[in-house]
């Protein structure tokens, strides 16, 4: 999960990381009132999970409280690049002398942690890695050592940092590593990270990613979660414990194994490229049950899309037999009743498949239709969606 | 001859008394794995019977395999848990360990993996795989038994469902070891070391690879093709219709940016020599012809 800003700059704040007074606002009079009580000068900035938002006209400086109001009035509502903004973060303006650089990240290249530092801070950094690879410094971090001072004095020697912010900078380290590892972070970037004309370092921007699957020690990640972005089908799908993406497409894709479903996904895209580019409108795994009501629960959600046109229910029989799944599919559709309405092509294969595809033939059921081969159901689940 | 399981693999399974694990045991025990017991820290001292085999159950893994020479083990630990189970299997110095659990944090994949790295007496497979098979010789983790038989192709794939799909496409040939390697951020066994192993096998005749978004492993798997693989290799990727940013089931299954594209994974092992099939049934058709068959 990707964290806001506002919500990376909390985290920060709580564990000791400098940075600035800031608030958030959701409508430009709690902008007001938000500038008003940091006062003085303010820096309005949208928040949105997207990069580039400041040449999107997404942060602004305003010079009081009123003028903040009017900011945020025009940048809340905003589209950037697909994304709305719907809260404004108004943060005290900070006098800058220098721009850093600081990231903690897994380097899953060299299954290991890494940290990424430059004083070429304030920019794009994959530019930097790119154009300028020797500004920017990679010391990789023993996960089960972490940044000790003398790892901190490391980096900081590195990335030529300057003696001055050095004994800041280590502190930062330090911090940063405790946010890192306590809050099972695969990402902490400070970008920049500024020394201030009195000489602070302080963390101006900041970008956390938490790891999903560190949820169960971590109840209170549960509240980061951004509900208003999750679009409705996905929610839907997530409370039912469905592995579900929404895309754009036509096809519903219903299959076990997340590379199965996912090599299902591009076997429909080929397909529908004969038919005038058909393309697959959700990745659903099922996983490895497949019972009826998993099954049921998935179709319900697929089917209330209103993008799809016909469905594809692709399975191979592992560790579940086919036979199950034929009985899943038969009972969801009894389960849906009239609420099922669209095509739906199934191809089963692998265990108990002769079984599977009997009970399926025994059903009659008018919308389904069993084509042997992925391929091939992919073509005709394409064919119908075309329709 | 396969690679890293053989007939000589004795297996203990950590985490046997809970209900995944005692399933997946009776289902290895039933395709012929050689299972002498199983590690449930506190149930020390208890038996299990499965199928007409009594399972002794251990405290530790350092018990177990004194007790009965085991040198693999498969892990079936909830998550919570998990990092404990990998971690002692470690610590005593186990040569194989076969981690299937599915949902681990990274950061406990991450400690688990530097901590084998340091003591060097481990391989870890996975975390979140299906574990691997050497057909008519031994299965450690869940891979179905009966969907092929003993033969020449090695193949090795971040996906489960897709390892059977592929196995099932060419069961009339065979392979000689399936690995899974699992589709997290970080995992124990890498394509690389999967096909340096089929490289050196005399057994293995052909390579499939099975690849998907996420990471650089394949194009990292492809430069070492380049260099070290004389067998023929055929490819699959899966994820080209993934949007960026998304992560499709797998944890580590996501395009950030434009790096982990299907699209440059695809490219990186073309450029390698390695044929790479539109669809999994197009690959299966790739090894056929490459072999012959």
């Amino acid at each position: 999960m990707d964290l806001f800003e506002y919500q990376a700059r909390d985290l920060f704040e709580k564990y000791g990381v400098p940075v600035l007074a800031a608030a958030i606002a959701t409508t430009s009079e709690q902008a007001h009132d938000a500038a008003a009580k940091i006062g003085g000068k303010v820096v309005v900035k949208a928040q949105v999970k997207v990069g580039g938002r400041g040449k999107a006209g997404g942060v602004k400086v305003a010079a009081d409280a009123d003028e903040a109001k009017e900011k945020a009035g025009a940048i809340l509502g905003m589209d950037i690049k697909g994304h709305t903004v719907r809260t404004v973060m108004i943060a005290q303006a900070a006098p800058i002398e220098s721009e850093y650089y600081l990231a903690i990240l897994l380097d899953r290249s060299n299954r290991t942690f890494l940290v990424m530092a430059s004083v070429s801070g304030g920019m794009d950094i994959e530019e930097v890695a790119h154009t300028a690879p020797e500004k920017l410094a990679k010391i990789p971090v023993d996960a089960n050592i972490g940044i000790t001072p003398a790892k901190a004095k490391e980096i900081i020697t590195a990335a030529a940092f300057p003696a001055d912010v050095a004994p800041q900078v280590e502190e930062v380290l330090l911090t940063l590593w405790k946010v890192f590892q306590s809050e099972d972070a695969t990402l902490v970037e400070i970008n920049p990270l500024v020394k201030t004309v009195d000489g602070k370092i302080i963390a101006l921007d900041g970008k956390v990613t938490l790891d999903d699957n560190a949820g169960f020690r971590h109840p209170d990640h549960e509240a980061l979660i951004d509900h208003a972005e999750t679009n409705a089908l996905e929610a839907a799908a997530k409370e039912k414990d469905l592995n579900y993406v929404k895309l754009d497409g036509q096809v519903g894709i219903i299959g076990n194994g997340a590379g199965l479903v996912m090599s299902t996904l591009d076997v429909v895209a080929y397909a529908g490229e004969k038919f005038g580019g058909v393309r697959p409108a959700n990745f659903l795994d099922i996983g490895g049950g497949a019972s009826a009501q998993v099954m049921a629960d998935g179709l319900s959600i697929i089917l209330g899309d209103t993008d799809v046109k016909s469905v594809f229910v692709n399975v191979f029989g592992g560790i579940t037999a086919c036979d199950a799944v034929a009985n899943g599919i038969v009972q969801a559709l009894e389960l849906l009743g009239p609420k099922a309405t669209k095509p739906i092509v199934v191809r089963l294969d692998g265990n108990n498949v002769i079984e599977g595809r009997a009970i399926l033939k025994a059903a009659a059921h008018p919308l389904i239709e069993q084509v042997d081969t992925m391929d091939g159901a992919a073509n005709r689940a394409a064919e119908l969606a075309a329709k | 001859m396969s690679i890293f399981i053989n007939e000589k693999s004795v297996v203990i399974v950590q985490g046997m008394t809970g209900a995944e694990g005692t399933k997946h045991t009776k289902r290895m025990l039933a395709s012929g794995t050689k299972i002498v017991g199983g590690v449930t820290p506190g149930k020390g001292g208890q038996s299990v019977d499965i199928d007409g085999h009594t399972l002794p159950v251990f405290n530790t893994v350092a018990e177990a395999m004194s007790a009965t020479g085991a040198n693999t083990s498969v892990v079936f630990v909830p998550p919570k848990f998990a990092k404990a189970a990998v971690i002692d299997a470690i610590d005593a110095a186990m040569p194989l360990v076969v981690v299937i659990t599915e949902g681990i944090p990274v950061h406990d994949s991450a400690s688990f993996y530097a901590h084998a790295e340091s003591k060097g007496t481990t391989r870890i497979i996975g975390p979140n795989c299906p574990g691997l098979i050497s057909p008519g010789k031994s299965n450690v983790g869940i891979i179905p038994a009966d969907i092929t038989k003993s033969g020449p192709i090695g193949l090795v794939s971040k996906s489960g469902t897709l390892t059977y799909q592929m196995m099932y496409e060419l069961r009339d040939i065979g392979f000689s070891t399936a690995v899974g390697i699992g589709g997290d951020p970080v995992i124990g066994t890498t394509h690389i070391d999967c096909l340096r192993a089929f490289q050196d096998d005399p057994d293995t005749k052909a390579i499939v690879m099975i690849g998907e978004i996420g990471g650089d492993a394949e194009e990292r798997a492809a430069a070492f093709i380049s260099e070290y693989v004389t067998k023929p290799v055929v490819g699959y990727v899966a994820g080209f219709t993934a949007p960026e940013g998304k992560t499709m089931g797998h944890a580590g299954a996501i395009v950030s940016g434009s790096s982990g594209t299907a699209q440059g994974k695809k490219d990186a092992l073309e450029a390698a020599g390695v044929k790479v099939g539109k669809t999994p049934s197009e690959s299966a058709q790739l090894m056929r012809a490459i072999l012959g068959r």
